[in-house]
């Protein structure tokens, strides 16, 4: 059963490969216009946002956050802020990531939960793994903005 | 066979006991908390990862039961424990780890060698998914053999001891076919022998000798996830060669409350008797 150190051997040098290769330039704007279609364009993004709206007020883990927010700019603010980072035609707006939410002391534990519920979002409207993976890596160096020090 | 026999009852367990402790497992993605190692900390099968167990977050508790078994050629190495996760900072745990000695035992006049690893694992820095440079744990491992005799007769200094590792684990987003990649890196100062079921230290050394070991693990979605493990090993009993081990695991994490993991595990040489393979299955519940 040699094998089996055979197949690891070979598993480990092709994901390490894997690791390396730098996923930016031209082929990152291709795979950003990809991610655009493969979330439906603008109306497939409003949907998915307006999903998460839905998680967001039902989960007793960020809801307060949420409360007193204009709905409609907020929905229409991160439907261009999601368009715009997946390649689309739109452009955000609206403040920097760190001074909207800098006096909300946001949690890792809630910054978990909206991350969930986009996940959630994401799969009610059969979004592939692949074009929810490539929006996550777009949005996870915001991270550092979001969560409180 | 024991495995077709145990497991049944060990996911009854598993499962009933994870639903009785009442609320949600915490807020952490989906198996970000890996899975139960055998050594019971969060990790792999065979190597700790810098992830605490379970899916506390910073304002939560969490933690996990897990039971383990490998059936290799001539032995049956066994692993049940718990741990428990506070706020994601620090992870603490204890469990069993047993190796059937099979038919060496009746030469020996020991039916198992047994030991007893209990651990803590800090998050020193970092977030596997959102940090830069991954995520950093410290960790300890304090084992102590249940029995002597066996390791004493073939030279182990000591009955128990105390292994010390840095990890680090980071995510890749979309790295692999769009498929996010964890990879994992320890570095573990130890003197154990077979992770210490033979006892601690030996006739070639009695001093901790650094170790590396890595994983890397590919999401396949999240619910599944499949990769290899390494783990390099001291050798200080001159009585027979100490060797690597090597893995090749799937793991199914159908929701936060339950993990299975089903492996090829290659543990080399145990006690003179070499190339010790077979299947590992280890099931995870969370609370």
């Amino acid at each position: 059963m040699t094998f089996i150190r055979l197949i690891s051997g070979c598993f480990l040098a092709v994901l390490l490969t894997a690791c390396q290769t730098p996923v930016t330039g031209e082929a990152g704007a291709e795979r950003d216009a990809n991610l655009y279609d493969a979330l439906g364009q603008r109306a497939g993004i409003e949907a998915i946002v307006e999903d998460l709206m839905y998680l967001i007020v039902d989960d007793t883990r960020i809801a307060f956050q949420f409360r007193g927010l204009d709905v409609n700019r907020f929905h229409s603010r991160l439907s261009d802020q999601i368009c715009g980072l997946a390649g689309g035609p739109c452009r955000y707006t609206g403040r920097s990531m760190a001074e909207s939410h800098q006096a909300m002391a946001i949690t890792e534990t809630q910054f978990n939960a909206l991350v969930e519920n986009l996940v959630l979002a994401l799969e009610r409207n059969g979004i592939s793994t692949a074009a929810q993976n490539q929006l996550l890596a777009q949005l996870a160096p915001m991270h550092g903005d979001i969560v409180a020090p | 066979m024991t495995l077709a026999r145990d497991l049944p009852m060990a996911m009854i367990l598993v499962l009933a006991l994870a639903t009785h402790v009442q609320g949600a497992p915490g807020s952490r993605l989906w198996a970000t908390g890996g899975v139960t190692t055998i050594e019971g900390t969060a990790g792999g099968g065979l190597v700790p990862w810098a992830l605490l167990s379970g899916y506390a977050s910073d304002e939560e508790w969490g933690g996990t039961l897990a039971l383990s078994r490998a059936e290799v050629d001539d032995f049956t190495l066994g692993f049940a424990g718990v741990t428990v996760n506070w706020r994601n900072r620090l992870e603490l745990s204890a469990g069993r780890q047993t190796l059937d000695l099979g038919t060496l035992g009746a030469t020996l006049g020991q039916d198992e060698l047994a030991q007893d690893i209990f651990g803590a694992k800090a998050r020193l820095a970092g977030d596997v998914l959102y940090g830069t440079y991954g995520q950093w744990s410290l960790g300890l491992q304090h084992k102590r053999n249940r029995h002597f005799t066996v390791p004493s007769a073939v030279g182990a200094r000591d009955e128990s001891g105390t292994d010390i590792y840095l990890s680090g684990s980071k995510l890749f987003f979309a790295a692999l076919a769009s498929r996010n990649l964890l990879v994992n890196l320890t570095a573990r100062g130890t003197r154990a022998n077979q992770g210490g079921l033979l006892g601690f230290g030996g006739d070639r050394s009695r001093a901790h000798e650094l170790m590396l070991e890595a994983s890397v693990a590919l999401f396949m979605n999240r619910h599944w996830l499949a990769g290899v493990e390494y783990r390099q090993k001291p050798d200080n009993l001159s009585f027979a060669e100490e060797d690597d081990w090597h893995d090749l695991f799937v793991a199914w994490v159908p929701d936060r409350r339950l993990a299975v993991t089903a492996a090829f595990v290659d543990l080399g040489g145990i006690a003179g008797l070499p190339d010790q393979r077979g299947v590992y299955l280890s099931l995870q519940g969370s609370f």
